[in-house]
């Protein structure tokens, strides 16, 4: 089976910068890219992200295994699907309105927010996870594989071998992956959900999402 | 590295406090306190006092700069600002005149940090959409930038009425008012700050401050970048002092789990543990909680290691009593302030 080597974060904003110190830290290829020209970022990755390689959008993408959407949800609505047609995506996002207000084509409650943005990202393969943490949090909670005290992430997907891959990307990081079975699980990771900013180990997590698996 | 005065405040969000039976006191009662808070910082040495603009029943704090003038009335030392003035739903013009009006009445002692806000409550209560906020902060600072040029403003925007050689009064005395921008973790709002020749305020409240560092080195590449010189960047932190670390942490913890449980409910996120606490008023956390000199020794640490010159404390948590308030801002006017003063000045520089 392959396994991602090369990551594409899209967004620079609050969490991409985040999540690509940490995949480099990792051992990963990363390459960070907002909506626009890549020498408006560049000053912000060099200094932030250094190991990051800023690019537009479509390159980042092109050379990537895995792409990382970490664009503000508001701005999902005009984000052009074609983008990541055929991708491996690991949708971050969160429809918290009370912080980041109402984004109306996540107001369905019958819907988890990423299997909304599946549907619209038909092309694509989603699985959801690094969404429940802080992002400031990140760098701060990630332990060796066998630290007693190592937190549990969340990895939710339809499709088992996609959620395999990011599992093990969220491993390498520094966190125990706890799979659930579906994108519609992945609804007990989104805000107001058991685990969302609780920092939790496996098995205090698998109790909270009621899911167990063998380690 | 160019370097500024060393500047210690408090900031307040007008926390509802309690009596001594623990009953909520009134809002009108809890803003008359802040101002004697205010008056109490300024005889006990505190640099400057910050008000946070907020829209809700445990925080009744939405003219912050009313508060500041009743303060300035009463004071002739201390430095008086928002912490923040939430400009994304406010008009820019409004914001600057009743700013230079309380430069006017303080004698020059007016300040303003301009921010999103975490508090967003102002948002619907003013009729903006939240999703909105990136595009509102960015047009309405770049309009405040433009008023503190002074003279008539000809502006045009999406956000407001165009102005058109329009005079704003009233006019500075002593040029413009110090301006800050509170970045809470957006490296855009850093780059925007020094575009805009505008001081950088961290706001850290949650983890560990050191992750700041990269923030602060970004803004001055970035006022660099711009062609402006070194600007002062501070650092903006909730906590409490007491005689003791003991003391100050049993009187702040049952506050701050009781404001994160409402807000847990709210936003829906977990309520944090007493361990997560403890994380928090350690070493590696963003929580100053304790003695004088375990306040003065962390503020001193995260100081130098972020580069700032500026460090607000904010005090007070939800219903936290008045009296608890005062004895904290009488300790840190009185002892850490000037041993924080100490140990930035020794040639041994505090070790993080």
């Amino acid at each position: 089976m392959m396994s991602i080597e090369r990551i594409a974060v899209l967004g620079a904003g609050h969490v991409g910068p985040a999540i690509a110190r940490v995949a480099i830290d990792a051992g990963y290829e990363v390459a960070i890219a907002a909506s626009g020209d890549p020498a408006d970022i560049e000053l912000i990755t060099g200094v932030l992200v250094p190991g990051a390689t800023p690019l537009w959008a479509a390159d980042a993408v092109a050379g990537a295994d895995l792409v990382v959407l970490a664009i503000p949800l508001h701005r999902f609505p005009v984000f052009d699907p074609a983008l990541v047609a055929g991708r491996l995506v690991v949708d971050v996002m969160n429809h918290w309105a009370p912080i980041d207000g109402h984004v109306a084509m996540f107001e369905d409650p019958a819907y988890g927010s990423s299997e909304i943005v599946a549907r619209r990202l038909a092309g694509a393969t989603v699985v959801k996870t690094l969404n429940h943490l802080g992002y400031h949090e990140l760098e701060d909670d990630r332990r060796p594989a066998d630290a007693a005290d190592r937190r549990a992430l969340g990895v939710a997907a339809d499709d088992p071998a996609a959620a395999a891959l990011v599992a093990e990307v969220v491993e390498r990081i520094g966190y125990d992956a706890v799979r659930l079975p579906s994108l519609r699980a992945g609804r007990l990771l989104q805000p107001g959900g058991p685990v969302f900013g609780a920092a939790l180990e496996r098995a205090a997590f698998e109790d909270a999402v009621g899911v167990r698996q063998a380690a | 590295m160019t370097t500024f005065p060393l500047v210690l405040g408090l900031d307040t969000f007008g926390d509802t406090t309690d009596d001594a039976q623990g009953r909520p006191l009134s809002h009108a009662q809890s803003i008359r306190d802040v101002v004697e808070q205010g008056v109490l910082a300024d005889h006990v040495g505190v640099d400057h006092i910050g008000i946070g603009e907020h829209h809700t029943p445990d925080m009744p704090m939405p003219a912050a700069d009313v508060v500041l003038s009743a303060i300035a009335a009463r004071t002739s030392r201390i430095r008086l600002g928002s912490a923040v003035t939430v400009l994304s739903s406010d008009d820019p013009v409004r914001v600057f005149q009743r700013f230079s009006t309380l430069n006017a009445i303080s004698g020059g002692r007016a300040e303003v940090i301009l921010g999103r806000g975490s508090s967003v409550d102002s948002f619907p209560l003013f009729g903006y959409d939240l999703a909105d906020y990136e595009d509102l902060f960015e047009e309405k600072t770049a309009l405040f930038a433009e008023l503190l040029k002074g003279g008539p403003v000809t502006w045009q925007g999406k956000t407001r009425a165009a102005l058109y050689e329009q005079d704003v009064v009233p006019y500075a005395e002593n040029g413009a008012f110090p301006v800050w921008i509170g970045v809470g973790g957006s490296p855009q709002s850093v780059i925007r700050a020094a575009r805009h020749g505008m001081s950088l305020m961290l706001a850290i409240i949650g983890g560990d401050p050191a992750r700041f560092t990269p923030f602060s080195d970004l803004f001055q590449k970035a006022l660099q970048r711009f062609g402006r010189d070194p600007l002062p960047v501070g650092v903006h932190a909730p906590g409490h002092v007491a005689a003791t670390d003991e003391q100050a942490r049993a009187e702040f913890w049952p506050y701050y789990l009781k404001v994160l449980r409402h807000y847990s409910r709210i936003r829906g996120f977990a309520v944090p543990n007493e361990a997560s606490f403890r994380r928090e008023i350690g070493p590696h956390g963003a929580l100053y909680v304790g003695s004088p000199e375990t306040v003065a020794q962390k503020i001193a640490v995260n100081m130098t290691r972020l580069g700032a010159t500026r460090f607000d404390l904010k005090y007070g948590m939800g219903g936290l009593a008045h009296e608890k308030l005062m004895t904290s801002i009488e300790l840190y006017g009185s002892q850490v302030i000037p041993r924080v003063r100490d140990l930035m000045a020794s040639p041994e520089a505090p070790e993080a």
